[in-house]
């Protein structure tokens, strides 16, 4: 294994506490990260799935993009939305309030460069802001190219010095009620700040990356541990580090920024048009959208897709995927052992002719072929609070 | 009954011409959760330092050398059937497979007990 100096890497404000719980760490999108606690990456993935993980995503890049001027009701919400709908295909300016969106930033070749999260404030004195989540890798370019669409008509404010905090399983919910009440009422992709005297003001989103009920928490990095913390008392919440995060999405069946999903891939490919809202669809006013509309009406060539290897062999990342004539037709973009599905998982990209689910797949493990079959997404059906 | 390390975390342990061999605890315990072991077959030869299994965890797919060139005589179904089985016993019901040596002369390059607790402290 390469050695990874930590000294030039970022910390989370919950850095110290992941060492105080001897986790493994390791390098993630430029910090520190724990990749796993004692009990391993199995029993934090089963953990999560049966009770309650703990999982620090500080790393995260939230922000807030705001107009001079809050409040103003829908007027201010459609300008702020005109500035991030330059970047997105997704129909920000129709959110409701409190909705959270995911969707991505596209260049003007339809590639996506990021995948994101955009929140439109509940309370009608913050109208004109929205809540943004981007991923850790990529951040900073993110950031650049969110501040540059805004120019002088809004501010982009970074959050990502404080604590990002996410909550998941089936007993996230009974967890966060003794702790944060007030985002108990929250469904699935909504979110609401919350003023508290223990930890300050916080952002309860309902949302995650386990395919599992939870909460992902913005908290003041001063209060980030002892909120962490507090959340570890409860004998029904465990950490869990970024290895069962890994595994847990997979089988959610989530892209994973620079493997699922890159630059070279439009929404279409990955199987994330649903992004694309109609609206943007008959104005297509978006990054990218003749190459996209095009590709909507007459398909891609190849498409991301889920995959069951039949066998006990994972296939990992860069797997060759053939047909059963011995032709290639695609790549493997992340896989791995699923815990809860018992068995290997994995996504990929196949020749659109292949796209369906149960055709059968031949990958090329260590020069041997392995039968698999193009699989439904998610492997682990989601359990939102809708 | 002499056992022996190498410094890709291998162990065998040699008795007459024959030596069982496996991953050792230390890397075990770096490996994670075992979900998946591929054996060579029984009769297959083998080189020193060549990769010979495979085992894989959640995250990642590692190589398992041979320590020693030999012939392959026996290959532990178990853990092909059951793969946690080499973090809960790697140093005993959780080897791998047993090779007839093809020069003991190998087995002076090879690490005992207190080198390669050394080694791995150095890790």
């Amino acid at each position: 294994m390469a050695d990874v100096s930590t000294t030039s890497l970022k910390t989370t404000p919950l850095h110290g506490l992941h060492t105080r719980l001897a986790a493994r760490m390791a390098e993630f999108g430029g910090y520190d990260m724990p990749i796993q606690y004692a009990d391993g990456i199995m029993a934090e993935h089963n953990w999560t799935r049966t009770h309650a993980g703990l999982f620090d995503v500080s790393h995260m890049g939230p922000s807030f993009l705001s107009l001079p001027q809050l409040g103003g009701g829908d007027e201010a919400h459609r300008k702020i939305a005109s500035i991030v709908e330059r970047l997105v295909p997704s129909d920000i300016a129709s959110l409701a309030p409190g909705k959270v969106q995911l969707t991505v930033l596209l260049n003007e070749n339809g590639g996506i460069i990021d995948d994101l999260m955009i929140g439109r404030p509940p309370r009608d004195d913050q109208q004109g802001m929205l809540y943004i989540v981007v991923n850790a890798g990529t951040k900073e370019n993110d950031f650049a190219l969110i501040a540059r669409a805004a120019g002088a008509d809004a501010e982009l404010h970074r959050a990502d010095d404080r604590a990002l905090i996410a909550i998941q399983g089936p007993e996230a919910e009974a967890v966060i009620a003794g702790i944060l009440p007030d985002a108990v009422p929250l469904t699935f992709m909504t979110f609401r700040e919350i003023k508290t005297t223990a930890f300050g003001n916080v952002i309860a989103t309902r949302c995650g990356y386990t395919g599992e009920d939870g909460f992902e928490i913005l908290v003041p990095a001063a209060h980030g541990e002892a909120f962490a913390s507090r959340l570890l008392e409860d004998p029904r919440v465990k950490p869990i580090g970024l290895g069962a995060r890994d595994s847990l999405r997979l089988e959610g069946g989530m892209c994973l920024y620079g493997h699922d999903i890159d630059i070279s891939k439009t929404p279409v490919a990955a199987s994330l048009a649903w992004m694309i809202s109609k609206a943007r669809r008959e104005r297509g006013d978006f990054p990218g959208a003749s190459r996209i509309l095009r590709e909507l009406k007459e398909g891609v060539p190849s498409r991301r897709v889920g995959i069951r290897p039949l066998g006990r062999a994972p296939a990992r990342e860069g797997t060759e995927i053939q047909n059963t004539d011995g032709e290639t037709i695609g790549v493997v973009t992340s896989g791995g052992f699923g815990p809860t599905v018992n068995g290997p998982v994995a996504q990929g990209y196949v020749d659109t002719t292949y796209a369906k689910a149960g055709t059968p797949l031949k990958l090329i493990v260590r020069g041997k072929a392995l039968e698999a079959e193009v699989a439904t997404l998610p492997f682990v059906p989601a359990k939102y609070k809708r | 009954m002499t056992t022996y390390y190498t410094n890709e975390h291998e162990w065998i342990s040699v008795d007459g011409d024959v030596g069982t061999v496996g991953i050792t605890k230390f890397a075990a315990e770096k490996l994670g959760d075992v979900v998946f072991v591929e054996l060579p077959d029984v009769g297959k030869s083998v080189k020193k330092e060549a990769d010979m299994a495979v085992v894989e965890s959640v995250k990642a797919a590692s190589d398992v050398y041979a320590p020693v060139t030999g012939e392959v005589t026996a290959a532990n179904a178990a853990i092909v059937d059951e793969p946690a089985k080499v973090n809960e016993d790697p140093e005993g019901g959780g080897w791998f497979v047993k090779i007839k040596l093809a020069d003991k002369g190998q087995l002076t390059g090879l690490m005992d007990k207190a080198a390669y607790d050394a080694f791995c402290a150095s890790q």
